[in-house]
């Protein structure tokens, strides 16, 4: 890497080269030591998952008991109910909440209004920066049967007002549509720069072709960008069992637990509020475990498609 | 009437559905501060929508003279500086060796973004805290997130692209590593370095997992957490026990809910200019990097 250094201090036979590198061994030291700390040791206490853990005799004393707890665990109802609703919810994302970023991109891309673009475009942005705890706050508000705008307007077009997030139905409804009003704008940015990459020699050529607008919509923007939607797609489908746990524990409440609970929020209510720890290390585990196939299918999915991999 | 114009109209559609989906993204946060200003009855009889009705500033009195809400906001302002501080000398010091081509950087690499792929979970993080004696501590705020792998690896990249000449001719002059990466490499990556900062304030201020689930002890309640409960009605009777209307309870609530949420949000709106600036730009390079 320094060849004219690294020569010129050989050839004077002094071995700083080597003292040099010890620096950047030491400077690496407080980051090892961070993701070792942080990281690999909830690793390493994973193996919970095979103990029945006990809080007073601590994690070395605890008995092994192999794969007992995942038995338990799927002689649990429970346990169908959240896996179903993760599934659920995430399959539903994807329907409703995957094509609006890219209808979103494409209807930035006809307006060629600079000011109109950057204007909208903050707007769409700004959802994304607040927290869930935050949008949940406002979502609540919003909808609130009695001071809520949204029922306000309900109520003045002369319908009953709707318990959005009281009644089953209409929460999935809301943490759909909530799931979209916070990141539409922002995950169309990797759309915007995709279609803004093409080159523009192949509109003019469309053109000359005889080409209208639908015409290059079909023809180029979209077999354009087909490989960023396929990679987008896939990452999504790999992360089917994974689940945030911020979006769905802020708008849950008791009314709604059958339809509402998934498997991060099961996780901490059971673990964490149930001291049922061993259980749920299992089943975190096991959500860890398909969540790491499920991205090197996705990577090997994409790179045989022809597109550079995530890995 | 012109080609253009009628190309210009025919566009008009794509204008308005485009200005109706910004719009929708940002009424309700309107509505927010309106109803935050807002009069009580204005706001029990629907009248609130997207400007204040019976103006006044009651509900932000009531913030911030509550002890515990200040106590929440010092914590939150705590951890966000500290823990932004300790995250930007972590990261540079780590991606800097990461950026020369030192003997086991393949593996070091892989050792770190594995960690990206692959985690403990809730349940192992929450007794690995324990164990080192964080739980209920501010530092169980601030050092479980010391790291942002992504972040890591922006620097590192944009650490590679420095020309070697200049570390060349700084380590001719004596410099050693450490005094090149402050010296050298520090200010000439002002610019990302900012940009990761407050990508690593804007996660810290608005963290909320590991607040509830690492602290017990209200007095290191967070202001996420402050805002949690306050939705959920906890502190409903806490922040407006000295009315003893039951309706005007209620009614104190909304608003002050409402400016509670737009307090939380103004370090937000205040550096968002800059956030969407550089994040956009920080999707950019995730997105070139895969």
């Amino acid at each position: 890497m320094y060849p004219r250094t690294n020569t010129r201090l050989v050839k004077s036979g002094v071995s700083l080269f080597k003292d040099k590198n010890t620096v950047l061994y030491i400077m690496l030291i407080p980051g090892i030591i961070y993701y070792i700390a942080f990281h690999y040791m909830p690793m390493y206490g994973l193996l919970m998952a095979f103990k029945d853990f006990n809080i007073f005799l601590g994690f070395g004393e605890s008995p092994w008991v192999g794969l007992e707890n995942f038995k338990i665990l799927l002689g649990m109802d429970d346990i169908y109910r959240v896996v179903y609703n993760t599934l659920k919810l995430n399959l539903l994302n994807l329907f409703c909440g995957f094509p609006m970023p890219i209808i979103l991109a494409l209807m930035i891309n006809e307006v060629k209004n600079r000011h109109f673009n950057k204007i909208s475009q903050s707007l769409l942005y700004l959802p994304h920066f607040f927290s869930w705890v935050i949008a949940g706050s406002i979502i609540s508000a919003v909808l609130s049967t009695s001071t809520g705008m949204v029922n306000n307007i309900i109520k003045f077009l002369g319908h009953e007002p709707i318990y959005f997030l009281g009644d089953e139905g209409w929460w999935v409804f809301t943490y759909v549509i909530s799931g979209i009003w916070k990141d539409m704008g922002w995950n169309s940015i990797i759309y915007v720069a995709a279609i803004s990459n093409i080159d523009p020699q192949l509109y003019d050529a469309a053109k000359v072709d005889g080409a209208n607008r639908i015409h290059s919509l079909f023809n180029v923007t979209l077999p354009s960008i087909a490989g960023t939607i396929c990679t987008m797609l896939i990452l999504q489908l790999g992360k089917l069992l994974t689940i945030g746990f911020e979006h769905p524990y802020v708008l849950q409440n008791p009314m709604v637990y059958k339809v509402s609970e998934v498997i991060s929020t099961y996780i901490y209510k059971i673990g964490i509020e149930k001291a049922q720890y061993s259980l749920t290390t299992a089943m975190g585990l096991f959500q860890s475990v398909v969540g790491l196939i499920m991205i090197f299918l996705a990577n090997a999915l994409i790179k045989k498609m022809g597109e550079e991999g995530i890995l | 009437m012109s080609k253009g114009m009628i190309e210009k109209l025919k566009l008009l559609p794509i204008y308005i559905l485009i200005g109706f989906i910004a719009f929708t993204c940002v009424t309700p946060f309107i509505t927010i501060i309106a109803t935050s200003f807002s009069g009580h009855s204005a706001i029990l009889t629907g009248k609130v929508g997207l400007w204040p009705v019976d103006f006044h500033i009651n509900a932000y009195k009531a913030v911030l003279m509550d002890a515990k809400f200040y106590r929440s906001l010092m914590v939150t302002i705590f951890v966000t500086v500290i823990g932004t501080l300790l995250n930007l000398c972590l990261t540079a010091l780590t991606a800097y060796p990461l950026s020369k081509n030192i003997k086991g950087r393949k593996y070091i690499m892989t050792f770190i973004v594995f960690t990206m792929l692959f985690s403990g979970g809730l349940i192992p993080n929450y007794f690995n805290v324990r164990q080192l004696g964080l739980l209920d501590t501010v530092w169980a705020l601030i050092l479980p997130s010391g790291i942002s792998t992504f972040n890591l690896i922006i620097l590192r990249t944009f650490f590679m692209g420095i020309p070697k000449e200049l570390e060349d001719a700084a380590f001719m002059d004596g410099a050693g590593q450490a005094r090149i990466l402050w010296k050298v490499y520090v200010p000439l990556s002002k610019t990302v370095l900012l940009t990761l900062g407050l990508f690593y304030a804007v996660a810290h201020w608005n963290s909320y997992m590991n607040a509830m689930i690492y602290i017990r002890n209200s007095e290191l309640y967070t202001l996420q957490v402050r805002l949690r409960q306050l939705v959920m009605g906890d502190m409903a009777t806490q922040l407006t026990g000295s009315l003893s209307n039951e309706d005007q309870q209620v009614l104190v609530l909304e608003s002050v809910k409402a400016a509670i949420v737009v307090v939380s949000t103004i370090p937000i709106i205040a550096v968002y200019p800059w956030l969407q600036k550089y994040f956009v730009k920080g999707v950019m390079i995730g997105a070139l990097k895969g």
